[in-house]
């Protein structure tokens, strides 16, 4: 089964090149993110001010800022910011929206309020949501990942508590239940296993619009500390030097769509895999 | 009327392809029923789509064959040149009616739509003719029904709306897949008995295609048995009861509760229907087969006429007078 | 053959919520069935869709839940019952499911299926032992032991409804209840998979409930029959008894509505039966009154009560 599988999960990528492509970018994301210290040129905190916005060069490849810091180094460390707030978020959203669904579904009543009071915070844009949090609990990496992970939360309840109620209906389900099983024996043989799927596909979009979250947050200045490399704080820093220094905007945003938009290529194909018409196509039978 | 020749559907590559469908052949004429009956994956339904010209795309092909409506071929036209090119006219009823009727628009709305399109009437004329059609399928209260919504009607009243939905074309050919499977018995006889009387009444053919032997017995005159893709045995209805010639027919006859009452134990056919793409060298039932012979595995069987109008498709058709 | 009665069923009655034109109605699914199962017997039920057959089987083994009435099994209470004493009434009393494709996680093993009654309730007490049984109990319906380790996908209907028994079996109970187990099934497979339950019933000395739409089924595997319609029974009797000369005007209509395999028996265009009447708008006496060609305005009133006639029958009709 295990060989099996693992080939299948690769089939929808190898089917479509630009997910595979994707693929490749979220690998070199993680790469640059894991030796950042080995793989940047510079100290991403080194001052120069003789170098000051330098266009990209031999030396500067991706140029320097204001401070005489070189860009490449502080995008490369970025990496570990973006990767960090991503799995932060996912985290979140998945350990509040995934028992909160399931219980939901399984007990109507409590279902019925928690389900309203997500509908309450769903109600607001998740931006706006996020702001309003930072301002009540202070800018901080924390509190940035805590404030979109509470965005995030809603939709994974929501799919979730779907999910659930639909399994919950599933003949084997009821089969179990005729034997005796109890809540906890459910949700771990029958519903958890089958909600890992498409929480897969939930967790790249996910991980996919923190990024995009995270940067908004750092450009208005209630992300990560100024001080600390991250996408976001990158272009905030540099939008008075638009015109003098456009690469200081161009590669850290180049940035975030290329790992945005490689997350979404990546979820899509995760859930072409998940498409039962799918698995005819290519043959999961016996 | 309707004649099907050698019709082959496929799957696959064109440089290896699957035979879902196997050289199909049958004729149909002006006013009669032919059964053709088959266990699920026996190509009965993609032969009816294929006839229709409704295979799914992408999907299966028609790689042989004709199908000849008035003598000439409609293999090759879409659905729409058909109705254009003034071709006989087909139409189609599918098991689950629900599927096939837009749940939010009204009962009438839906068949004068079809009136429309076939008839060129409009207004009031196109919702007269759609009552017309309602009668015809004895729908209780027609006038009513019209603007009632599909899931304020009953199942059998929904196949009643199909049936009218379908009869809106004047068609001369009726393909009933399965119409009466989600239905109880005391509705599905009622549906039964009303594509009858719409068969003497209207002089219309209809390949009605079902699994159920004891439905073929009751409605039709002829019958085309199906396996693994192959037509391997017809007969008209009487003679293939009385006596089925092929092993096929004849196991499955058998394995009816309903013609074993009183036996402790059902009789049953060993093992399991062939995937298409592993078809066996030869016969096709003969690893399978309780009568089976050396020659069976080798060769393919010839098509043998053991009585006027039964053919068979077994190199050893059972003697006849097998059955009480 | 018939012993001690072993599951008893009284007065039960279950209704659910529906929705209807946005109006929350209440459905009566089962309207006072009151019935009794003896020691290795088995009884059918039988009834067209809709007529709380399935309700029946499913309040046995507590997927639903009835507004009254008592289900007892060897004369202990199962309805209302704490969740530690039903333990042991919840091995004894299994179900096998009609549709073999939706009734396996696609998830988990063939084993694990097979095992999940024992693992639920703590049976097993070694690996060894619950990978034993697996096999003796896979071999048992037909299976090859080595079917343990494969996924649902990889099996046939047949093959997925031999698992659905298997789950059943094991560890052994004392009664089944077979919801339309062989209906999803083509005939030539169908017939494998009765003979496998009569043979199973034998050698395991079970019990059974055995819920169909088709007649010539249950005629085919029991020995009772009590025949359903719209939450009621409305006659009950020996297989051969109701089979060869049914009673009830419903019975009758049902048995005359089944197309008989011979050409020389066509009934089309010689029945009019009408349509059942809607779920929301009961009759108020016999439930069959408006579709019966004896109903008098004795019927249309009062609710007519199931009553002996001999012959281990007991029917639901004033007129008989």
């Amino acid at each position: 089964m295990s060989r099996v599988g693992a080939t299948l999960w690769l089939q929808p990528f190898m089917a479509r090149p630009i997910a595979l492509a994707g693929l490749g970018v979220l690998l070199v994301t993680v790469l640059a993110a894991a030796f950042a210290p080995w793989l940047a040129p510079f100290d991403p905190y080194a001052i120069d001010p003789m170098i000051r916005l330098t266009p990209p060069n031999a030396a500067h490849w991706f140029g320097t800022d204001q401070f005489g810091r070189d860009t490449l180094s502080r995008v490369i460390h970025s990496a570990r910011m973006a990767l960090l707030i991503g799995s932060g978020v996912v985290v979140f959203a998945l350990a509040t929206g995934v028992p909160i669904g399931v219980l939901s579904a399984l007990f109507p009543r409590l279902g019925h309020l928690l389900m309203r009071m997500v509908d309450v915070l769903m109600a607001f844009p998740a931006l706006l949501l996020a702001l309003g949090l930072i301002v009540i609990l202070g800018p901080s990496v924390a509190n940035a990942i805590l404030a979109i992970g509470v965005g995030y939360m809603t939709t994974t309840t929501r799919i979730v508590y779907g999910l659930t109620l639909r399994l919950r209906a599933e003949t084997y389900v009821e089969a179990s239940r005729s034997m005796g099983a109890g809540t906890v024996w459910l949700i771990g043989k029958h519903i958890l296993p089958n909600l890992v799927s498409p929480l897969l596909v939930q967790a790249s979009f996910v991980f996919a619009f923190a990024q995009l979250g995270a940067a908004s947050l750092d450009f208005l200045g209630l992300g990560a500390p100024p001080e600390i490399p991250s996408w976001g704080n990158m272009l905030a820093e540099s939008r008075t030097f638009i015109t003098r220094a456009p690469w200081l905007l161009f590669f850290p945003g180049m940035m975030i769509v290329a790992t945005a938009f490689s997350l979404n290529l990546v979820g899509d194909a995760l859930r072409d895999r998940l498409d039962p018409r799918f698995r005819q196509v290519f043959g999961e039978k016996g | 009327m309707l004649s099907v020749r050698d019709l082959t559907v496929s799957l696959g590559p064109e440089r290896a392809p699957v035979d879902i469908v196997a050289g199909v052949s049958f004729g149909l004429a002006r006013g009669e029923i032919l059964g053709l009956v088959g266990e699920s994956g026996c190509g009965k339904s993609m032969t009816s789509l294929a006839v229709m010209g409704l295979l799914p795309q992408p999907g299966p092909r028609v790689r042989a064959g004709q199908v000849l409506l008035d003598g000439s071929d409609v293999t090759q036209l879409q659905p729409w040149q058909r109705v254009e090119a003034g071709h006989g006219r087909m139409a189609m009823i599918f098991q689950e009616p629900m599927t096939s009727l837009n749940p939010v628009r009204r009962i009438g709305d839906q068949i004068t739509e079809a009136v429309q399109v076939h008839e060129r009437l409009a207004g009031a004329a196109a919702l007269a003719r759609a009552r017309e059609l309602l009668e015809l399928v004895r729908m209780p209260d027609p006038g009513m029904q019209l603007s009632a919504y599909p899931h304020q009607l009953s199942g059998g009243q929904r196949q009643r709306v199909m049936i009218a939905i379908a009869l809106a074309c004047r068609p001369q050919v009726l393909i009933a897949d399965e119409p009466t499977t989600a239905l109880d018995v005391t509705i599905q006889v009622q549906i039964l008995g009303l594509l009858r009387e719409l068969c003497n009444r209207l002089d219309m053919a209809i390949l009605f295609i079902t699994h159920d032997m004891g439905v073929i017995a009751q409605l039709a005159d002829r019958v085309a048995v199906m396996y693994a893709g192959r037509i391997v045995e017809t007969a008209p209805v009487g003679a293939l009861f009385e006596a089925p010639r092929h092993p096929y027919t004849s196991g499955l006859m058998d394995c009816m509760p309903s013609r074993n009452s009183g036996a402790r134990r059902l009789p049953t056919i060993a093992g399991q229907p062939p995937k298409p793409s592993r078809v066996a060298a030869g016969c096709v039932f003969a690893p399978r087969c309780a009568s089976v012979r050396e020659a069976c595995r080798l060769a393919t069987p010839p098509r043998a006429e053991v009585a006027q109008g039964h053919e068979v498709l077994c190199a050893f058709p059972l003697n006849g007078g097998g059955l009480p | 053959m018939s012993g001690d009665v072993i599951l008893d069923i009284r007065d039960l009655k279950v209704s659910f919520t529906a929705r209807r034109a946005g109006r929350k109605r209440r459905v009566q699914a089962v309207d006072g069935v009151s019935l009794s199962l003896a020691e290795g017997e088995v009884l059918g039920i039988v009834g067209e869709s809709g007529c709380g057959k399935t309700t029946v089987g499913r309040s046995i083994v507590g997927l639903a839940r009835p507004d009254s009435g008592s289900v007892a099994f060897r004369g202990a209470e199962m309805i209302g019952a704490a969740r530690s004493s039903l333990r042991e009434m919840r091995l004894n009393v299994r179900m096998v499911f009609q549709d073999p494709y939706a009734s396996l996680n696609p998830r988990r093993t063939i084993g694990d299926a097979v095992a999940e009654a024992g693992d639920i309730n703590g049976f097993f007490k070694s690996r060894a032992e619950r990978s034993a049984a697996i096999a003796a109990t896979l071999t048992a319906v037909g299976l090859d032991p080595s079917f343990a380790a494969r996924f649902p996908y990889e099996l046939s209907g047949g093959q997925r409804q031999r698992v659905g028994i298997a789950r059943a079996i094991l560890p052994t109970p004392s009664i089944v209840i077979a919801d339309e187990p062989v209906s999803a099934l083509d005939v030539s497979v169908q017939a494998q998979v009765l003979n496998l339950m009569m043979d199973l019933r034998e050698e395991l000395r079970l019990s059974m409930l055995f819920i169909s739409h088709d007649l010539a089924v249950i005629g085919q595997i029991s020995s009772r029959v009590a025949v359903m319609y719209m939450g009621r029974i409305m006659e009950q009797a020996p297989t051969r008894t109701i089979l060869d000369h049914p009673l009830h005007p419903y019975t009758i209509s049902l048995m005359a509505a089944v197309p008989k395999p011979d050409p020389s028996k066509r009934i089309l265009g010689a029945i009019e039966t009408g349509e059942p009447p809607s779920q929301f708008n009961r009759p108020a006496g016999c439930v069959f009154a408006p579709r019966c060609p004896l109903a008098s305005n004795r019927c249309r009133g009062d609710v007519p009560e199931l009553r002996p006639v001999g012959d281990g029958r007991v029917v639901a009709c004033h007129n008989i």
